[in-house]
């Protein structure tokens, strides 16, 4: 038997008042895949970020980690299975430097105070590794460009050595360049195991990149494809809703996963 | 600078970056690169509000001057000590409202929240002959609860903390009238520890020159001690000259002011704690894993819940410091005048504590500003009144030359806000 995913989904549900923004939401990233999750705007890809980051826990359905059943209800219970998130909004302290966002809720310690030197010299360290142009790390990210927070988020959300990673447009605020170091650091991570669940809008990165696309309609699931054999045609007309995928629950062995 | 351009070199030649050579040929351009974020640091500096304290430096030194053109009184050693003492019990209760305003909130209560704890100090200590330490510690607790109780509804209801701590004000301050009953005033023990506080001198001169060469030596040893660590890991650090620079400023303003304060009765005990307090809280939020979510949480509370920090224990513990030190100040100020009476923790003092705040550069919007701040902020406050009483001037004038001043810290606080988010969008 294959080992099982690192996350798994099973009938995720998730509503806001009597809107419900998902319904029956199913979704596996095993580790070392990238899954791309595509879905027109309002499609519900957010939403279902902040429910497996525990920003905005599901209300039904079953979130496995590695097979066995977790309880995600805090933003610390995902980081403590070693989820890390990119939000869309980026969800960035802006009076804070680089180095205090990097670090906030996890500072290094010394002598029971805050060791900023060391962790100035890792935040440059990873910052190196991300892009060539480090911003100024002393500096509040207020007074950054968007494209500099961007790359602060993502720099956040590598720290912890994650399992598993979700980006939500991860790449909308950056410049050519710039977006090739981000996706060239997935493939990276990828390499080395993690699972990555990448939000675009972008079909040509989401086929360089992606091992798996997952659609989202109208917050239910609108077929799983494996981005190598499928179409770029039969994936948009999945995210368009010109074919009707997956009408229910589907029964795993179908799609392969 | 010369080190920052040493170290944008260093980190470039970094033998685990695996691609020296490719980047060899880019060393000019590091340099210029270098070169231009230095000046544009300094830049953001001054529009980032990192060099928020000069505005109310200068405001502070055009007050200085103007009246001690009006009267010659105004900077004499006896003047001067007073004003060092003077400032202390707002002052505290102003760094309280640091802390609030940090989270982008208001405390309303803590002039309520003053008079609670000197009623409760003076009623346990003179009605009832508790012991003067005891009543003490009880009268600041008192403060720590009420501040904890204000937050944790703040947290949980999430009802703007000045509703919460606008109930406060009038809740309190009719606990206080209750407590004191029908005393009405209670005169405190003359020479009993409260009243101590506030006029006990270290007459020897060692005193306030021991403190100013401490508070000196500490702002080098902490900067030398810095850079070296930084040099050590090959980070950009302050240039050895910058650092002497900078202990060398506070060195001259704090023997200056050990000279100034031994010409009259010495290192007053008020300014000693209250110069302790702050600086200890400023260690506090600028290099604890606390302060840090303080700021964290006035960036922005969704943010920083995202971060997986627990926002209602900061809020709680923000409002509850605000309510030790509301009860702390309100000891000096019973300290000052020696008795404990209805109007005890009324009047201007809940508007002079904000206003010294803002003032001294703390931002209204959250997230930005220090402890420093309340002290600059209630120096340049009790500057205007002491000044106001030496030349006779009306209340009033008072007034409306302290409202002008709020008026323009704010104004300046806003537009340093505006120019930090216009500098993002660039
Ligand atoms: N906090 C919220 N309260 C109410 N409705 C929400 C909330 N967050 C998202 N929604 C709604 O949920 C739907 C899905 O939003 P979202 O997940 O952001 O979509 P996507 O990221 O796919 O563009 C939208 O219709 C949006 O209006
Ligand atoms: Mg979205």
């Amino acid at each position: 038997m294959p080992a099982p995913p690192l996350l798994a989904l099973h009938g995720v549900c998730k509503r806001f008042g009597v809107v419900e923004v998902l319904s029956d939401i199913e979704l596996k990233i095993h580790a070392g895949q990238v899954v791309a999750l595509l879905g027109d705007n309002g499609a519900g890809k957010s939403t279902l970020v902040k429910a497996i980051s525990g920003v905005a826990p599901a209300d039904k359905g079953v979130i496995k980690w590695e097979g066995r059943p977790v309880h995600i209800k805090r933003p610390h219970d995902a980081r403590d299975l070693g989820i890390a998130t990119v939000y869309q909004d980026l969800a960035l302290c802006g009076n804070l430097d680089v180095v205090g966002n990097l670090f906030l809720g996890r500072e290094i310690r010394r002598f029971g105070f805050l060791d900023e030197v060391e962790m100035e010299r890792r935040t440059r360290h990873l910052l190196e590794r991300l892009t060539r142009g480090i911003p100024d790390l002393r500096a509040p990210v207020v007074s950054l460009s968007s494209g500099q927070r961007q790359t602060v988020a993502i720099a956040r959300s590598l720290l912890g050595d994650p399992r598993v990673l979700l980006l939500d447009e991860p790449t909308a605020a950056l410049g050519f360049e710039q977006t090739t170091e981000v996706l060239d650091l997935v493939d990276h991570l990828r390499d080395r195991g993690v699972g990555v669940l990448l939000i675009s809008h972008n079909m040509g990165d989401v086929k360089a990149l992606a091992d798996r696309a997952a659609v989202l309609r109208l917050g239910r699931n609108n077929g799983f494809f494996d981005v190598n054999t499928a179409s770029q045609e039969q994936i948009i007309s999945a995210v368009t809703g010109a074919t009707e995928n997956v009408p229910r629950r589907m029964a795993p062995q179908e799609t392969g996963w | 600078m010369k080190g920052m351009r040493n170290m944008a070199d260093n980190t470039r030649a970094e033998p685990t970056a695996p691609h020296t050579k490719a980047r060899h040929p880019h060393r000019e351009r590091a340099i210029a690169h270098a070169v231009e974020s230095w000046v544009g640091v300094f830049r953001r500096k001054l529009s980032a509000g990192e060099l928020s304290w000069l505005p109310v430096v200068l405001v502070l030194a055009a007050v200085w001057i103007t009246f001690q053109a009006l009267n010659e009184n105004f900077l004499s050693p006896r003047n001067l000590s007073n004003l060092s003492v003077d400032i202390v019990g707002t002052g505290l209760i102003a760094v309280g409202i640091v802390f609030v305003l940090l989270l982008g909130e208001l405390d309303l209560s803590v002039g309520s929240i003053s008079g609670l704890a000197a009623a409760v100090f003076a009623v346990l200590n003179v009605n009832n002959g508790v012991p003067e330490w005891l009543a003490l510690i009880i009268a600041v607790f008192a403060g720590t609860v009420t501040g904890a109780v204000q937050g944790f509804s703040f947290a949980k209801t999430r009802v703007p903390a000045f509703v919460v701590t606008l109930a406060g004000l009038l809740t309190w301050n009719g606990l206080m009238l209750y407590i004191l009953g029908t005393s009405g005033t209670v005169n405190l023990d003359e020479n009993g520890l409260v009243a101590k506080l506030t006029s006990h001198y270290f007459t020897n001169d060692a005193a306030a020159y021991g403190l100013a060469t401490v508070g000196a030596g500490m702002v080098f040893l902490v900067s030398y001690q810095n850079r070296r660590r930084r040099r050590a890991v090959g980070m950009p650090h302050r240039s050895l000259g910058g650092i002497a620079v900078r202990a060398g400023g506070v060195a001259v303003i704090a023997f200056a002011a050990a000279y100034l304060l031994n010409r009259f009765q010495g290192l007053p005990l008020a300014l000693l704690i209250f110069l302790v307090v702050v600086a200890g809280l400023d260690i506090a939020l600028r290099h604890t894993h606390y302060g840090r979510q303080v700021y964290a949480l006035g960036g922005g509370v969704e943010a920083a819940r995202r971060a997986s920090l627990s926002v209602t224990r900061v809020q709680t513990a923000v409002l509850a410091v605000s309510g030790t030190m509301a009860a702390v100040g309100g000891l000096f100020l019973a300290s000052r005048i020696t008795s404990v009476s209805t109007g005890s923790g009324s009047g201007v003092l809940l508007l002079n504590a904000i206003a010294a705040a803002v003032i001294g550069g703390t931002s209204l919007f959250g997230g930005r500003g220090t402890t420093w701040s309340a002290v600059l902020g209630i120096l340049v406050i009790q500057s205007i009144a002491s000044g106001m009483a030496i030349t006779d001037t009306p209340v009033a004038v008072q007034f409306i030359i302290t409202g002008g001043v709020l008026f323009a810290a704010v104004v300046i606080d806003s537009l340093s806000r505006h120019s930090q988010e216009a500098h993002g969008r660039a």
